[in-house]
């Protein structure tokens, strides 16, 4: 038997590995990346939490959450192509002005 | 040690493996594989904790959708958008805070952890599969509302995106 604690601290280590590639990379799709990361990391704790209590609510969330990240990473990726179109980067570096 | 034990921490090396290759490999095409290897990993750990519903969403979904428009826009926008910017010395300090992160989060997380309990063994996981029509129910009898509000919400990001990428014709 796998006690939680070891599910949520692999939670913990992930969603932590998405908030440097959010914070270090400057490359707008990796940053991006890194955000999928850190929902999966959420993911998994309520999953591991969904079976210790034995309820499916835990995983009816994920469901959802996992539809609305699918919604998300289709706007976010138009919005990427946009911002590649007139700026002909996608280095948030290069994202500091309001008019493109 | 337990047989279940050297096989969750085995994918858990694996995931945590995977996540910081995403980080660090230059290319934005490798940092996509190896995220979907990390998605494959963790639906393993979804089959683990009896949830294979979760488990099958998790491929199709982020692993095969997700992942495929990822790549698909990384070869749209070419080779001159994948620059290799990545320096080590950028994480140094970076990482010692996240470092101290998770090890904080780890002291509180085994320290004040309420629901001190143990997840499914692989063996009960099994059995919840015949549990399948009993998710199905909840989600569909008492969770019906907001399974109604997520499609509209993917069709309101759907038109949202057509109308983001559209040229624009101005109509005299």
């Amino acid at each position: 038997m796998v006690p939680i604690s070891y599910y949520v601290i692999l939670s913990a280590i992930l969603f932590t590995i998405g908030a440097l590639g959010v914070l270090i990379r400057r490359n707008a799709l990796i940053i991006f990346m890194s955000v999928e990361l850190m929902l999966n990391a959420a993911n998994l704790a309520m999953v591991a939490f969904s079976s210790v209590l034995k309820s499916f609510e835990g995983q009816i969330f994920v469901f959802f959450v996992i539809a609305v990240a699918a919604a998300e990473v289709a706007v976010g990726l138009a919005l990427i192509v946009e911002i590649f179109k007139s700026k002909r980067s996608i280095d948030v570096d290069q994202m500091n002005s309001m008019k493109g | 040690m337990t047989l279940n034990l050297i096989f969750f921490l085995v994918l858990a090396l694996v995931a945590i493996a995977t996540g910081m290759g995403m980080l660090m490999s230059r290319n934005a095409v490798y940092s996509a594989l190896f995220l979907v290897l990390n998605f494959m990993t963790v639906a393993i750990f979804y089959i683990l904790l009896g949830a294979p519903f979760i488990a099958m969403s998790q491929v199709t979904v982020y692993a095969g959708a997700i992942m495929v428009l990822f790549l698909f826009v990384i070869m749209l926008l070419g080779a001159e958008a994948i620059t290799g910017e990545f320096k080590f010395r950028t994480l140094l300090f970076p990482g010692a805070l996240a470092v101290v992160l998770v090890v904080e989060a780890a002291y509180l997380l085994i320290t004040r952890a309420r629901p001190a309990g143990d997840v499914l063994s692989p063996d009960a996981a099994a059995n919840t599969l015949a549990n399948l029509q009993q998710l199905g129910m909840t989600l569909f009898q008492q969770y019906l509302l907001p399974f109604e509000v997520t499609s509209i919400l993917l069709l309101v990001a759907m038109v949202g995106v057509i109308v983001l990428v559209q040229k624009e014709t101005r109509v005299h």
